[in-house]
């Protein structure tokens, strides 16, 4: 007689009389294959953990976006936020979709130009532009968004002294209703000081005012904010236009939508609260079109979304390293991946789900990730089937962040490979090895060696 | 395993002291019968490893850690 497949046994205590509001979640439902690859075999080849990307789905969100806004607006732009995937290929997804690039460092801003983005259609934001960054962008045409006077008055200077036209935007910061207030970056509008950098630009022969800036939030559940900031962004260029008898060439409205993710603490499941992107489109778009802008005098609108965009189109597998059991009877996890590589896991309850078959018993377990660390707690509370060692996973919407703010602390990052819309799969990031991170370092000779 | 413990075919069991009820799955059932017929649990594990594929290693594992659940739900005497 041939013997039974094993599966771990399992108790649970029955909670009556208290239902799941949900019904029953397919959270553990198990996914097997993404586009088609079989998840077994990208880690048999590309090892565990791995981070897989779907440009077929990254295409897909770009597309619907875009059409959200074509379709309700006559002069639309995205421009790619690089910092939540500047992995190239990734960025080069967006630009032959036909998006910009928008940069917050001298170094992202050097990606995009190696990427092959025109200089004139690179927005450089951020705080943080160095002199000889000022420069460059200057001499590339790109247009500078100023964060705060001490920029506008270097710029100021610069392009005098050069006898530079340079382009410029002004980011603006305000209130739209949704607290915490974004108020650290840019000039704000309630106060009035956007108004007086704007006068200042003006002013200044050698500045071209091209465009109005803000970026009020990230994941922001709330459409009206943005019909807000929209008409605060109109009114400051209708009142450039009377005042200083100027058009101004774009309103950029930043990023900001939601994406399906499940924030911590929220006790909605993010896929059923977050706005579509045409309600966010909608809200944008009514307001600048009814705003009163003669037809052919209507800025460009841009737009900076990233999370959004690719948060669907990234996949986290792991793999199980062990279970056990915590003193108060709670089932642990250990995976092979933590908050080290999973970072927004400190914002989201990461959707989880098993890479293969099992029975329907489920456990509530607590899942850690590899460090040994207190911090590292990939989900505080999940029900998954009964993992064991070597057991796969793959962890949804990771695409945002993730692969620009994953540290290298205990582990080395690992690969990223994207599958292409023929089902094809590609390396576009290697995992690091020892010798990545050693070519940085160097001994001062009277450390070279020791006695132990 | 206490002996009130009252057990069905399906994996349901229902402690009639606390009037507390758990779900088990196949095995947890084979297993839970053993112990009810009062088998030690090194027999336990014999029996397990002539009925399913597994290694000593992982049952034995396993084992230990699905006796300290029914021993932290009462299931079960801390004697065995
Ligand atoms: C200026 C700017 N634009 C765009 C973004 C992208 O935001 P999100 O990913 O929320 O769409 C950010 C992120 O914070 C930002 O700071």
């Amino acid at each position: 007689m041939s013997k039974i497949i094993y599966e771990r046994p399992v108790i649970t205590k029955l909670n009556t009389g208290i239902s799941n509001k949900f019904g029953t979640r397919t959270e553990y439902t198990p996914v097997t294959d993404i586009d088609g690859v079989s998840v077994k075999s990208i880690i048999k080849e590309h090892g565990s953990p791995c981070f897989v990307i779907s440009e077929k789905q990254l295409r897909k969100n770009i597309r619907s976006a875009q059409r959200a806004f074509k379709t309700r607006y006559p002069k639309v732009q995205f421009a790619w936020s690089y910092k939540t995937n500047y992995i190239n290929a990734v960025c080069n997804v967006f630009h032959q979709e036909g998006i910009w690039a928008e940069v917050v460092s001298g170094f992202e801003y050097q990606k995009a130009i190696q990427n092959g983005v025109p200089g004139n259609k690179i927005l450089f934001n951020g705080p943080d532009k160095t002199t000889e960054e000022l420069k460059t962008a200057m001499e590339n045409n790109s247009v500078i968004h100023l964060d705060h006077f001490d920029e506008l008055f270097e710029v100021s200077a610069m392009a005098e002294e050069r006898k530079q036209k340079t382009r410029v935007a002004i980011r603006v910061n305000m209130d739209t209703g949704v607290y915490p207030m974004w108020d650290r970056f840019g000039f704000n509008y309630e106060n009035g000081q956007a108004w007086n950098c704007i006068n200042k630009v003006m002013a200044n022969e050698w500045l071209d005012l091209t465009g109005l800036h803000c970026h009020i939030g990230t994941y922001m559940l709330a459409v009206s904010a943005y019909s807000i900031a929209a008409s605060k962004l109109c009114d400051l260029a209708v009142n450039i236009k009377s005042q200083w008898n100027k058009s101004i060439e774009y309103l950029d409205m930043g990023g900001g939508f939601a994406s399906a993710n499940s924030l911590k603490g929220s006790y909605l499941q993010g896929a059923d609260i977050i706005p579509t992107i045409d309600e966010y489109a909608e809200a944008i778009t009514s307001v600048i079109l009814n705003y009163g802008f003669k037809q052919n005098e209507l800025p460009l609108l841009i737009l900076e979304t990233g999370r959004a965009m690719i948060d669907d189109a990234g996949y986290l597998l792991g793999s199980v390293l062990a279970t056990k059991r915590l003193s108060d009877g709670r089932r642990a996890t250990i995976m092979d991946f933590g908050v080290n590589i999973l970072f927004t896991a400190f914002w989201y309850n990461h959707k989880i789900s098993p890479a293969q078959e099992f029975s329907h018993h489920t456990e509530d377990m607590v899942l850690y990730g590899p460090l040994c660390m207190n911090i590292d707690v990939v989900r505080e509370s999940i029900t998954l089937p009964l993992l064991s060692k070597g057991d796969n996973v793959v962890v949804h919407r990771v695409g945002a962040y993730n692969m620009t703010q994953w540290m290298q602390f205990i582990q080395m990052r690992p690969r990223v490979v994207m599958i292409d819309e023929k089902g094809e799969v590609h390396i576009i990031r290697e995992r690091e090895t020892i010798q990545t991170l050693e070519q940085l370092e160097s001994m001062p000779k009277h450390l070279s060696s020791f006695e132990l | 395993m206490k002996k009130n413990i009252a057990l069905s075919d399906t994996g349901f069991l229902f402690n009639p002291s606390t009037g507390d009820s758990y779900s088990t799955n196949p095995i947890g059932l084979d297993i839970i019968r053993e112990l009810k017929d009062g088998s030690s649990p090194k027999e336990v594990l014999k029996f397990i490893l002539g009925k399913y594929e597994v290694e000593e290693s992982r049952i034995e594992k396993d084992l230990g850690d699905f006796i300290d659940m029914l021993k932290s739900f009462q299931l079960m005497d801390n004697n065995g």
